[in-house]
């Protein structure tokens, strides 16, 4: 009894260790899972050039996962549970998590340069050389990559209501109760 | 679509519920009147579930009483008409009350009394009209569920098609006060049970009953007068146990056919159609008079207010001049509610306008207020286990709300809380267990919409990333080429130059020779 236990032990043991080290770990389903997680503004704060490229950063172990200030608290947090790390807090190095925000392009002072357009990580901004730009709302992300190449500064990010205005009912707060009783 | 199931004489009870006194007859003491017009509608326009219905009038603009001022956007949409003759003053977000939002935009109309009327043609007989003439009235006419889910009818009965589903005309008003199905089918029994038979000749039912509570009797007599003098074909008045939530559409199903609509699936699955009193009588009003839906049945009632009545109100009344017809408000009214004790949203004004899911509007007085109490830690007493009619596990919703894990209140199936209110009602910690699952839906459907927005975003990147890739490829195969030319140009150069040094050395070395 005794050793059959040892022997199906030692089998288990064996094949674990063999699936350990032969087995190709699946690292593209990693990396999307933690893509997944992402905010996907593509805004470039955690050093790398969009999310994807962080998302592979993180899998290889190159980058920490609190590099994300869009994602913000919340953000690491999905991540460390994913990952089976603790959960740490936001590095101010990146930024810090702000509201949901647009950019907009003033139509009096854009001369149609077409740079914010080569600039835009997914192609929201919408315009042709000599003719005015602007941004597909919808499609925005906020991620304030067209400010910096603007030669006029014509674009202004403005907050936005989140998600496209879906009204969330607060959480309660202060306990209310309107019901009578029959 | 599941085969029609039949409804018997055999009764089923659903899990948990709770039985509370009644309050209806505090506006039945008065019969059934209509309210008259105010002197300003607010008509709001975003009151659809899916999208919103687009105005197609422009302000300055002269309307007749039942034209339509607002077209679908969709085909599960349905059009809005004008309330009340009279002229557009302006299209712009004003205050309303509905799920969430505080403000929509609403079409204001200058009433107009002795305007006129644009109906529809009545449908007569109805008896021998074919059953796609009454569906397309139905939609034509804007009839919406009015027990409060404003689903477009026409959608609902498209859905059933030619099925021959059992139709079952919900009559069980079950939160204690409401009473403005109960004070229609006292009025005019005759709209219902005629609407409820052109509802089964549009599609095709195998069996139509009416559902009542059973502790209404007056009101069962007289539908059974009604019943009677139409013959076989009038539907069959049933009673139902008055249990809370006794009207929810599920509960309801369960109670007759002892089945359970599927989670995420419709009454639809089990072969029923199931219809609010409201809406039936306001197909037959479409089908016979041609009238789109324009006005509903409101209960003011409460002792908060003077005269508490049922009225027939036209939709875009402010609620001020609702409560100026029922008496006015008492010195005693303390809270001002939309809907009922239950499911109730408070009104911190009454400066807003009754909506097609307005169904009553409750003034409560000290009495009937349970004072407010600060919330304690849930003790895990299941109490509200007990109650919950869906059978959900209210405290653990609560726990993974208060916690912020709104994956794994979804995981409990929060979409299927329908809100009734029994398991804060009977919550020893008064913990608002309602305002939390409010907010849990809420915030679930503001995550869905951020996930689908970074996805599109994701989608965008990559295959924004995808085309650079490819114009860098190509850039770099052009200069390869490039490359390529320029060095074979320079071979062939050198190759000449070789050639003309070979023949220069033999041509040296034959003058040598010389």
């Amino acid at each position: 009894m005794a050793l059959a236990i040892v022997v199906i032990a030692a089998l288990l043991g064996l094949g674990l260790g063999f699936a350990a080290t032969r087995l190709p770990e699946d690292e593209d389903g990693v990396v999307a899972s933690i893509d997944a997680l992402l905010p996907q503004t593509q805004c470039a704060q955690c050093g790398y050039p969009g999310c994807r490229p962080y998302a592979e950063a993180i899998a290889s172990g190159t980058a920490e996962i609190n590099q994300c200030p869009p994602g913000g608290e919340a953000g690491v947090a999905a991540l460390a549970e994913l990952l089976g790390r603790e959960p740490v807090p936001l590095d101010p190095a990146f930024g810090e998590a702000g509201p949901p925000l647009v950019a907009r392009i003033v139509e009096d002072r854009c001369i149609g340069c077409t740079l914010c357009i080569q600039a835009c990580p997914v192609d929201a901004i919408l315009g042709a050389a000599q003719r005015m730009h602007t941004v597909i709302e919808a499609e925005c992300t906020g991620c304030e990559l067209c400010l910096p190449p603007c030669p006029v500064d014509c674009i202004d990010l403005v907050e936005v209501p989140r998600a496209g205005g879906v009204h969330v009912l607060p959480r309660p707060e202060i306990p209310i109760r309107l019901e009578a009783r029959g | 679509m599941g085969e029609a199931v039949a409804i018997g004489t055999r009764r089923w009870r659903f899990h948990g519920g709770l039985k509370l006194r009644h309050w209806k007859t505090l506006s039945l003491e008065r019969t059934l009147a209509t309210c008259p017009l105010p002197e300003r509608l607010v008509v709001p326009v975003g009151q659809q579930r899916s999208g919103a219905p687009v105005p197609c009038v422009r302000p300055g603009q002269l309307v007749a009483r039942g034209e339509a001022i607002a077209l679908p956007s969709s085909p599960d949409d349905v059009a809005l008409h004008a309330p009340a003759a009279g002229t557009v003053r302006q299209i712009a977000p004003a205050p309303v009350i509905g799920r969430g939002a505080t403000e929509a935009p609403c079409i204001t109309i200058d009433v107009d009394p002795d305007g006129p009327d644009a109906f529809l043609s009545p449908i007569t007989p109805w008896a021998t009209t074919a059953p796609a003439a009454l569906r397309t009235r139905i939609r034509e006419a804007g009839v919406a569920g009015l027990g409060g889910s404003l689903v477009p009818t026409a959608g609902k009965i498209d859905a059933a098609g030619d099925s021959a589903p059992t139709l079952i005309v919900n009559g069980a008003e079950c939160e204690p006060y409401i009473a403005c199905d109960e004070a229609q089918m006292l009025a005019g029994p005759e709209r219902v049970l005629l609407g409820a038979q052109i509802i089964a000749r549009a599609v095709g039912a195998a069996q139509v009953i009416l559902a009542i509570e059973d502790e209404r009797p007056e009101l069962a007599e007289r539908l059974a007068e009604s019943a009677a003098s139409l013959g076989d074909a009038a539907p069959a008045i049933v009673t139902v146990p008055t249990v809370y939530p006794e009207g929810g559409e599920k509960q309801l199903i369960r109670v007759l056919t002892g089945l359970e609509v599927p989670g995420g699936g419709t009454p639809l699955d089990l072969g029923l159609l199931c219809l609010n009193v409201g809406t039936v009588a306001a197909v037959h009003d479409a089908v016979v008079e041609g009238r789109p839906l324009i006005s509903r049945v409101v209960s003011v009632t409460g002792r908060g207010f003077g005269a508490p009545r049922n009225l027939e109100v036209a939709i875009g009344t402010p609620v001020a001049w609702l409560a100026a017809q029922a008496g006015g408000y008492t010195d005693a009214i303390r809270r001002l509610v939309m809907g009922g004790p239950m499911m109730g949203v408070p009104l911190a004004h009454d400066d807003v306008p009754v909506t097609r899911a307005s169904n009553c509007i409750l003034g409560l007085i000290a009495e009937d207020i349970t004072p407010t109490a600060p919330e304690l830690p849930c003790i895990r007493c299941m109490e509200c286990v007990r109650v919950c009619p869906a059978q959900l596990l209210p405290q653990q919703l609560f726990w993974h709300i208060r916690a912020g894990s709104y994956d794994q209140a979804a995981n409990h199936a929060l979409a299927d809380c329908i809100e009734c209110g029994c398991c804060a009602q009977v919550c020893p910690s008064q913990i608002p267990l309602v305002d939390y699952y409010r907010h849990g839906k809420t915030e679930l459907a503001a995550q869905r919409v951020e996930q689908e927005r970074a996805t599109v975003a994701r989608l965008r990147f990559e295959a924004r990333s995808a085309r650079l890739d490819r114009q860098e490829a190509a850039r770099r195969e052009r200069l390869e080429a490039k490359q390529q030319k320029l060095r074979s140009a320079r071979d062939r150069k050198a190759e000449i130059a070789a050639a003309v040094a070979r023949a220069r050395a033999r041509k040296q070395g034959n003058d040598e020779d010389l």
